[in-house]
């Protein structure tokens, strides 16, 4: 049991009506893994994560959740993941304390609630009712009742949206203890840093389809060109220097005296700079790597404009 | 999954090791049950409606001849209506507005991916609704008695008329909630509850209407239920099997229609 993926999905499709949300889609989770769904909105992150907690029927495609059909098998399957909503999900009267506590009820070896409502803070909501929260903080009780029943399968649909910095730590903490204590959890977000520092899989979603997969570092290279800078003597000979780099490499001085050559940048290039730059008596300052953040490739796939 | 308990608290150590696993439904049952009852009992709204409402209309129409009340005790004819009402407001009127928002608020939804099944919760909501019944009815009858109430009749009919009112009112409240928004459920539950309070029979007899108006009146469940109530509780009537029946049509139609057309989303 414990080989199949946490979450498998095969082409699935969902409309809405006339409007195609998810359109082919492909996702495996292996277990124990953090994996992050990244795209714009409505770029079907929600639909798809909700296609796998049992709340849509696919239109088209497999999902398997645990190794079960999340809307055949729900009785079987609920028990076993937690579950944090894009938003909602608490009575509107009640305080955030007392919404976990009586989540906690609802399972059979729940966490200690008031170790959680320390941790995260909760206590500070105090005795004010949900509907009256401020921004960010109704997401710190959702993100503890999706745990507080030991799921083995976390879903949090952009648990960090809105929150402070201090509580967006608190909550990429908890999630690496989730994943070094042996559950697996699917995240989505906007924030490039949170799937780059969080996730050890990536999956950028667009109009309903995977347009990249992979671990985080793997998609910032991407085989793309990074780009080593340096500055130098003004008016250097780059000629001579791209005769010793590999063929799809480049290089120019921006401004002079400042350097930039863009290629794959390993060890075997700045070796080569640096033995260039002493064979010309160039001291070379300001030697600086800039690799390709996730953020890049996002934005070199799903494109820079505002989506209407 | 043949490791035993044992064996797994041995090999698991950190604090979020997943052990997953739904409690008992009896355990779920009841939480759920105390969780709404708090929320209800908490909305002040909602105990204007439920309690104060109905306890004050008893008070200040017992006192003074504001309506014709017929042969009798006003509060004799009043509080059989009274209850009546205490039921509507509470199965039909609070619970449509509470579940309208709950709804609103993704509060059914998450429930929905919790280890409590759907007619589990919903046996909670009715349990809900009917610990407050019973506070209502407490209530009121200590009020009545105060004013002078003298009821007859047997307890078994006058429980069987709640009950079948409650899951009338139920179906309907329901129905509403979970088809409507949540403001449209607000608007609506509030003025049927009004409309019903002034042409149901509960403190206007429906004599006071023309003969073939109070015909039409009587088939309402406010008014079978406020009409079958008071041959019991007024007139010593054994089983009022025609005020009973008409309940049960609206409960299987509201209970049928709110299965049916309920979303949860
Ligand atoms: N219940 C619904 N009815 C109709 N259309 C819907 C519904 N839910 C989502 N959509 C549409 O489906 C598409 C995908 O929506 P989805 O919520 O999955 O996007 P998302 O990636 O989660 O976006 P966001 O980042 O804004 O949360 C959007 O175009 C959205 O408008
Ligand atoms: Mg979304």
């Amino acid at each position: 049991m414990q080989s199949t993926p946490a979450v498998e999905v095969t082409g699935l499709v969902k409309r809405y009506g006339a409007k195609t949300a998810v359109n082919g889609l492909d996702l495996s989770v292996p277990r124990g893994c953090v994996a992050a769904v990244l795209g714009p909105n409505g770029a079907g992150k929600t639909t798809t994560v909700e296609t796998c907690e049992g709340y849509r029927r696919p239109d088209a495609g497999h999902v398997r959740v645990l190794g079960l059909d999340p809307v055949a098998e729900a009785a079987s399957l609920r028990p076993r993941i937690g579950v944090m909503l894009q938003s909602g999900g608490i009575y509107p009267g009640a305080r955030a304390a007392e919404m976990l506590r009586h989540t906690a009820k609802l399972h059979r070896e729940p966490l200690d609630a008031n170790a959680l409502i320390e941790r995260l803070g909760l206590g500070s909501c105090g005795r004010i009712p949900y509907r009256r929260l401020s921004g960010g903080q109704p997401q710190r009780p959702a993100l503890a009742m999706a745990i507080i029943g030991r799921p083995e399968l976390v879903f949090l649909d952009e648990p960090t949206a809105g929150l402070d910095p201090q509580a967006r730590r608190a909550t990429w903490d908890l999630v690496r203890e989730l994943r070094a204590d042996g559950a697996t959890v699917v995240l989505t977000t906007h924030f490039m840093d949170e799937a780059e520092k969080l996730a050890d899989t990536v999956v950028i979603i667009d109009g309903g389809k995977v347009i990249a997969h992979g671990a985080p570092e793997e998609l910032a290279r991407g085989g793309a060109k990074d780009t080593l800078r340096f500055s130098g003597r003004p008016g250097l000979d780059l000629a001579s220097l791209l005769k010793a780099l590999p063929a799809d490499t480049a290089a120019a001085e921006l401004t002079p005296g400042s350097y930039w050559v863009k290629g794959k940048v390993d060890p075997q290039m700045l070796a080569t700079v640096t033995s260039w730059c002493a064979q010309h008596s160039v001291m070379p300052d300001r030697i600086a790597v800039e690799r390709r953040t996730l953020e890049d490739v996002f934005l070199e796939l799903t494109g820079k404009e505002l989506r209407s | 999954m043949t490791a035993t308990t044992g064996a797994r608290t041995a090999t698991a150590t950190g604090t979020f090791t997943p052990q997953p696993g739904a409690a008992p439904l009896t355990r779920m049952i009841a939480a759920q049950t105390v969780l709404e009852t708090r929320m209800l009992l908490r909305n002040g709204e909602q105990l204007l409606l439920t309690i104060v409402i109905p306890a004050l209309l008893l008070v200040v129409f017992s006192a003074a001849p504001i309506v014709t009340t017929g042969a009798g005790k006003r509060v004799d004819f009043l509080a059989p209506g009274l209850l009546a009402l205490a039921v509507m407001s509470t199965a039909f009127t609070g619970q449509a507005i509470a579940t309208g928002f709950e709804r609103r608020y993704g509060v059914l939804k998450r429930l929905g991916a919790s280890p409590l099944p759907r007619w589990a919760l919903m046996t909670a909501k009715t349990g809900s609704v009917l610990v407050t019944e019973v506070l209502q009815v407490a209530l009121l009858t200590v009020i009545a008695l105060a004013l002078g109430w003298s009821p007859h009749g047997n307890a078994t009919s006058v429980a069987l008329l709640l009950v079948l009112g409650t899951a009338a009112f139920s179906g309907l409240g329901l129905l509403m909630a979970g088809t409507l928004k949540a403001e449209a459920t607000l608007a609506a539950a509030n003025l049927v509850f009004l409309l019903l309070l002034v042409g149901g029979g509960v403190i206007v007899p429906l004599s006071t209407f023309p003969h073939g108006v109070a015909t039409a009146l009587h088939m309402l469940p406010i008014s079978a239920l406020a009409e079958g109530l008071r041959e019991v509780l007024q007139h010593g009537a054994g089983m009022p099997w025609g005020d009973l029946g008409i309940l049960a049509v609206w409960a299987v139609l509201g209970l049928t229609a709110a299965g049916r057309f309920f979303r949860w989303e």
